[in-house]
Order: C-alpha cells, then structure tokens, then sequence
C-alpha cells in the first residue's frame, strides 16, 4: 500500500512540476485554440480556434448582449460567466463597447446565446488542453 | 445581420459539434464520428421540436 500511495504522490509531484499544465489552459482560454496549438496540436487547434472565433463573432454580429460583471439579475450574472469564458474575445468587445444586444430583434436573442455558448465552448477546450499537458489525453 | 431560425440552429450545431468533437475523445476517428452524431442530433432534434411545436399550436 505504501508503495502505491508513493507512486500517486509521484504523479501528482510530476504534473504539479509540468508547466504547460498552467501555461496551456490559460492560454487557451484567452485566445481560443492556443492551449493546443502550444502542444502542437496544430489541427485541433486551429478548428477551435475557428469555431469559438466565428460562433463569437457571429454572435456580435447579430446584434447579441455581451454581459458585463453588474448585471443585477442572476441570470444576467451567469450569461456575465459564460461570456467571460470567450477570454480574450470578450475583453475586446466590452473594450469596443460592442454587444449592447438588440431586443427589438428576434436574431439579436440568437446573437446573445451564440456569445455565451462560444465562451464555454471556449471553457471546454481550455480543459481539454489542460488534460492534454498532463498526459490524461494525447 | 439576421440569421433565419434554422440557418442559426444549424451554425450553432455545426460549431458546437466540432469543439465537442475534438474535447470530448480521444483518438481522431472518434471525434470525427462524435462530431457528426451531435451535429446530427442538434439538427434532427431541432426539426423534431419545430414540428412538436406546430402539433402543440395546432
């Protein structure tokens, strides 16, 4: 048993040492798809990227709500946490002061859910790249 | 920029089945076929409650 136990507390020692297990997940959590192009996952990567990046952007374009931090209203706290999962891309619009969300459009709802949806997606992958630094995945 | 309903349900599927695809499994077969059942059940699921909702308005 003893013997077992050293044997997690080594594995655990190793990937506590592993740096990409830090650096790749905030990596790709501020630019979609970065996590795993670090690791050379050059395809995987770039289809995340890809996909984060235009369901965002799509999201905008249809006039969606990009929430901010004081919503006031608890579901408008948790679309503020799914959109911050977009990292980088969310940044930016609040910085442009874009995504003040149409209501008078019925696309402009889509738009909204295409932003949040594009943020956790985002999540996804970030912890896709973390298992991937620490060898749980290839 | 307007989207029709089903054109944005079948962006969304699209994007949405690719990130769960590549995140979800390990070797690349497998999420290559994972993506397209999502992609299928995100679509199929969609026609499915448009015609659920006209059955129920009718």
């Amino acid at each position: 048993m003893p013997q077992a136990k050293s044997k997690a507390d080594a594995i655990l020692t190793e990937q506590e040492l592993n740096p990409m297990a830090v650096i790749a997940p905030i990596a790709g959590w501020l630019v979609p798809g970065a996590g795993h192009l670090i690791q050379r996952r050059w395809l995987r990567g770039l289809l995340l990227l890809i996909s984060v990046f235009a369901m965002f952007v799509l999201g905008v374009l249809m006039e969606g709500k990009v929430y901010g931090l004081n919503g006031g209203d608890l579901l408008d706290m948790l679309g503020f946490v799914g959109d911050l999962g977009a990292g980088s891309l969310y940044f930016v619009t609040r910085l442009m002061d874009w995504g003040k969300g149409a209501i008078q459009l019925a696309s402009a709802d889509y738009g909204t859910k295409f932003i949040i949806v594009a943020g956790l997606l985002n999540v996804m992958s970030a912890v896709d790249a973390y298992d991937i630094a620490i060898g749980k995945k290839e | 920029m307007q989207l029709s309903h089903f054109s944005a349900a079948i962006i969304f599927a699209f994007f949405a089945s690719i990130v769960f695809g590549i995140t979800q499994r390990t070797a690349p077969r497998d999420m290559v076929l994972y993506g397209a059942k999502c992609f299928a059940f995100f679509a199929v699921g969609t026609i499915a409650a448009s015609w659920l909702m006209w059955v129920v308005k009718h």
